[in-house]
């Protein structure tokens, strides 16, 4: 089924991310003095002018929503792209965000968690501009950046530092950790520490999604599920195969591109023969969109219209969102690789710093009040951390529970009992 | 596929459920006749038209196979005939009264809807279901199948088919890592009740890579189960029973299996997961199989018998976990032991049950226990070659023969 795709069946707005201008066929030469932010720090990289690489300078083309929908509206001082409501409650989602991961961090150094930790630092944006659109039936799918998505999604910072913790009051029980946080009750459908796989699991969501009401008639049901991810993922094949499934059976998904620009070392444009990700949205039949990610507002935009469409039964979007870790990839990475030049580029647009800048020149709320919700964020971490500490260590007999929803699936032991009716079972010292 | 194909008309089994206490003396020595679908066990050529030749001169003058009906065993099997289907269509059978039983029963894969499946498991449901309900996939073995983990958590029961078994070996990520794990890793919060199935095995010169037998490299993955199928009957109680389990659960059927043909129950059965089945009881030797390698040893007990001597047969059918207790008893009966598997010799699931036989019934054995695998050899395209890269009946003698010196 042919599906012309544009972003101008999106907004009323046509972006031309993918019509190439005729004028505007650009020789991909990365220079650090390249006036693009977009392309990042990677100075020794020269590709040979070629008419294959039809890029566009993202300052010529690449238009943020926010300043497109400000043309087209009338110019009114009373034009505000959120509420005063709104603005405090991204703020301190942002600012909980934030403070958690930085307490993850000194956690680690102190010995209270272990392994592979992955912080979102810089990325709050996304996850802000994203999550806090959503109803609780709506579930959302991460990789293992994903404490802060947990967060977003609703999942109380005492569970998810309990969890990391190891301790048997986390959301998964402590047995999954910092790359499986899962609430079923808040619709979070993991944490996954390969990439890539948990895009098939979001894209089953929303299968049910449109199952219900296909065939079970639930004719309200129109939960959506939102896919996040990296640039990293975004050339691995379970993406692609997604996204044709995604657009084949229209879908309500939508693909969230978290694009750092590095995955660990790796950088992405030298992991990509087209870094343009949005591009490959309409390739497979759906609109692809690029924002900035570091400007939570413009990601909200973008997101409410891509949630909708899929809401309606449009079917899914790709949206890639221009982000940055402040941090290495994990708690492990020494993060040698990246340009400080670069960093600094970036952590001049702090989402949060932008975004209390917007509240306080706009006149939304006073400094005290957002200084209020700062200090309330303390206490919830204070907390959560504290509850985390007393919080006991799992007992050896939780060993063997959840490993089958079943505990038949054990089987049958040489005395003809279940081996779930063994009490070392229930001890955790069976042996099975 | 038709092929035509040798082996023994599907013998009727004898599943105990776990609230009987088993006895294979008494079910030797006191046929129970009142059950309508027992009958004798013989040697039979099953065509692929479904005709059923009988072969007088070789039919066994023995005590019949007593039949129990899974559920209960007084249920109304006495009074109903019960109706003679081919594998392939008791699978179906199954698979559709489960999907009209359960409206979140659903079925994915490649070639399901339209096509009906490639071996025909699948036909007629899209039809009656919609397009939704049997879905057609791209072929995208990894991600359809994650897709079938995620609507697993989200509320859904679907059936995800491998078109052949080996193709899920792209599809290995999201079985080992998300299907057998995910329960645990989320603490218990999420179930997976998908049931992964397909045909495998060594079909008939279908060359290296459609010959697979996924179950040994499947074995290891915790938090699954696995069972295979080999007559009509378990077939049928075996795909209820994974579809109605809340675990994952992966069905191996056998390409060369599905146009064998046996008389099976009208009323709603299971057949326990779990469970092991008795093929045939015995003394000397306790022969432990599953799938086709069921019908080469059955075939090979037939000249055994003629020798004199007398094999206890069991199917062990659930190939993850073991039924350590039908295994045991057998064990603790006959006290010799041969295995008879399709899969190879390295790490396959004769390896394990090698494996769990001696740490649990070491005190038992009079012999070491001797394991009939394939040949560790990618099979081979050339009939005569393949042949020899399964297991024969005359092996089977052989070995048995050795055991029992």
């Amino acid at each position: 089924m042919a599906f012309s795709t544009t972003t101008a069946n999106f907004t009323s707005q046509p972006f031309s991310f993918n019509a190439p201008s005729p004028t505007s066929h650009v020789k991909l030469l990365i220079t650090p003095t390249s006036a693009s932010p977009f392309f990042g720090s990677t100075r020794k990289l020269r590709l040979p002018s070629s008419s294959i690489f039809n890029l566009h300078r993202r300052s010529g083309t690449v238009v943020g929503v926010s300043q497109v929908v400000k043309e087209k509206k009338p110019k009114s001082t009373l034009n505000l792209l959120i509420t005063k409501e709104e603005g405090l409650e991204l703020y301190e989602d942002m600012v909980l965000g934030r403070a958690f991961e930085d307490m993850c961090a000194q956690m680690y150094y102190r010995g209270k968690m272990f392994g592979f930790v992955h912080l979102y630092n810089g990325q709050e944006a996304v996850s802000t501009g994203f999550i806090k659109l959503l109803k609780q039936q709506d579930s959302v799918v991460s990789t293992y950046r994903d404490h802060v998505h947990a967060l977003s999604k609703g999942v109380p910072a005492r569970a998810v530092m309990s969890e990391l913790f190891g301790k048997t009051t986390g959301c998964c029980r402590g047995q999954g950790g910092s790359m499986h946080m899962f609430s079923r009750e808040h619709n979070l459908l993991g944490g996954f520490a390969f990439i890539g796989e948990g895009i098939p699991v979001a894209t089953g969501a929303a299968f049910t999604s449109k199952y219900k009401r296909e065939v079970l008639k639930e004719a309200d049901c129109d939960h959506v599920t939102l896919a996040f991810f990296g640039d990293g993922t975004c050339n691995n094949g379970q993406f692609f195969e997604c996204l044709n499934m995604a657009a084949l059976w229209k879908l309500p998904i939508v693909f969230v591109v978290e694009n750092n620009l590095w995955a660990i070392g790796m950088s992405h444009l030298r992991a990509t023969s087209d870094p343009q990700i949005y591009k490959k949205g309409p390739a497979f039949g759906m609109p692809g969109i690029h924002v900035d990610g570091m400007d939570v507002l413009k990601v909200r935009d973008v997101a409410k219209e891509a949630i909708a469409r899929a809401r309606r039964g449009d079917g899914p979007t790709l949206v890639e969102c221009e982000t940055y870790r402040f941090r290495g990839h994990s708690l492990a990475d020494p993060d040698e690789l990246r340009d400080p030049a670069e960093k600094a580029r970036y952590a001049a647009r702090d989402p949060i710093a932008a975004l209390k800048k917007y509240i306080i020149e706009n006149n939304l709320t006073s400094e005290a009040e957002l200084k209020a919700i700062d200090k309330k964020i303390d206490e919830v971490l204070e907390d959560a951390v504290e509850f985390a500490d007393e919080s006991p260590l799992p007992p050896r007999s939780q060993l063997l529970e959840n490993v089958f929803a079943d505990p038949k699936g054990f089987g049958i032991g040489p005395d003809g009992r279940y081996r779930c009716e063994d009490p070392k079972f229930t001890q955790g010292t069976a042996h099975v | 596929m038709a092929a035509i194909f040798q082996g023994v008309g599907a013998a009727a089994p004898l599943s105990s459920s776990p609230s009987n206490s088993f006895d294979s003396n008494k079910s030797v020595f006191s046929p129970r006749r009142s059950f309508s679908v027992s009958k004798r066990v013989s040697f039979a050529v099953v065509r692929s038209d479904g005709k059923v030749n009988l072969n007088p001169k070789g039919r066994r003058d023995q005590r019949l196979i007593p039949n129990a009906v899974a559920t209960n065993a007084g249920s109304a099997a006495a009074s109903k005939q019960g109706h003679e289907l081919l594998l392939f269509e008791a699978l179906q059978e199954g698979l559709e009264e489960e999907m009209e039983r359960d409206p979140r029963v659903c079925v994915m894969g490649e070639d399901v809807g339209h096509y009906g499946g490639s071996y025909k498991v699948t036909k007629g449901l899209a039809k009656r279901f919609g397009d939704l309900r049997v879905l057609d996939t791209p072929i995208a073995e990894n991600s359809f199948t994650g897709m079938g983990i995620g609507a697993a958590m989200t509320g859904l029961r679907p059936v995800i088919e491998g078109m052949n078994m080996g193709f899920l070996l792209l599809a290995f990520n999201q079985i080992s890592n998300n299907c057998g794990m995910l329960h645990y890793t989320s603490g218990g919060q999420f179930t997976i009740p998908v049931v992964v199935r397909g045909p495998g095995g060594v079909g008939r010169q279908l060359g290296a890579e459609h010959s697979q037998r996924l179950e040994s490299y499947f074995q290891s993955i915790p938090g699954i189960q696995m069972v295979a199928c080999s007559t009509p009957y378990n077939a049928k109680g075996l795909m209820k029973a994974a579809i109605r389990s809340e675990n994952p659960v992966i069905l191996f059927e056998h390409v060369l299996l599905y146009n064998l043909k046996e008389r099976i129950p009208d009323e709603d059965y299971i057949c326990n997961l779990e469970e092991a089945e008795m093929v045939r009881p015995g003394e000397h030797v306790t022969i432990l199989t599953y799938s086709r390698m069921r019908y080469h040893v059955m075939q090979a007990a037939k000249t055994l018998v003629n020798k004199g001597y007398d094999p206890e047969v069991i199917d062990i059918r659930s190939l993850k976990p073991f039924d350590l207790y039908t295994i045991g008893n057998s064990v603790k009966k006959t006290h010799r032991v041969l295995i008879v598997e399709e899969c190879m010799r390295t790490g396959g699931i004769g390896a394990s049950l090698t494996a769990a036989i001696t740490e649990n019934f070491n005190d038992y054995l009079d012999a070491p226990i001797m394991c009939l695998s394939s040949q560790d050899v990618p099979t081979p395209y050339a009939g005569t070659l393949e042949e020899v890269t399964v297991v024969q009946p005359a092996q089977i003698v052989t070995a048995v023969e050795q055991l029992c010196q």
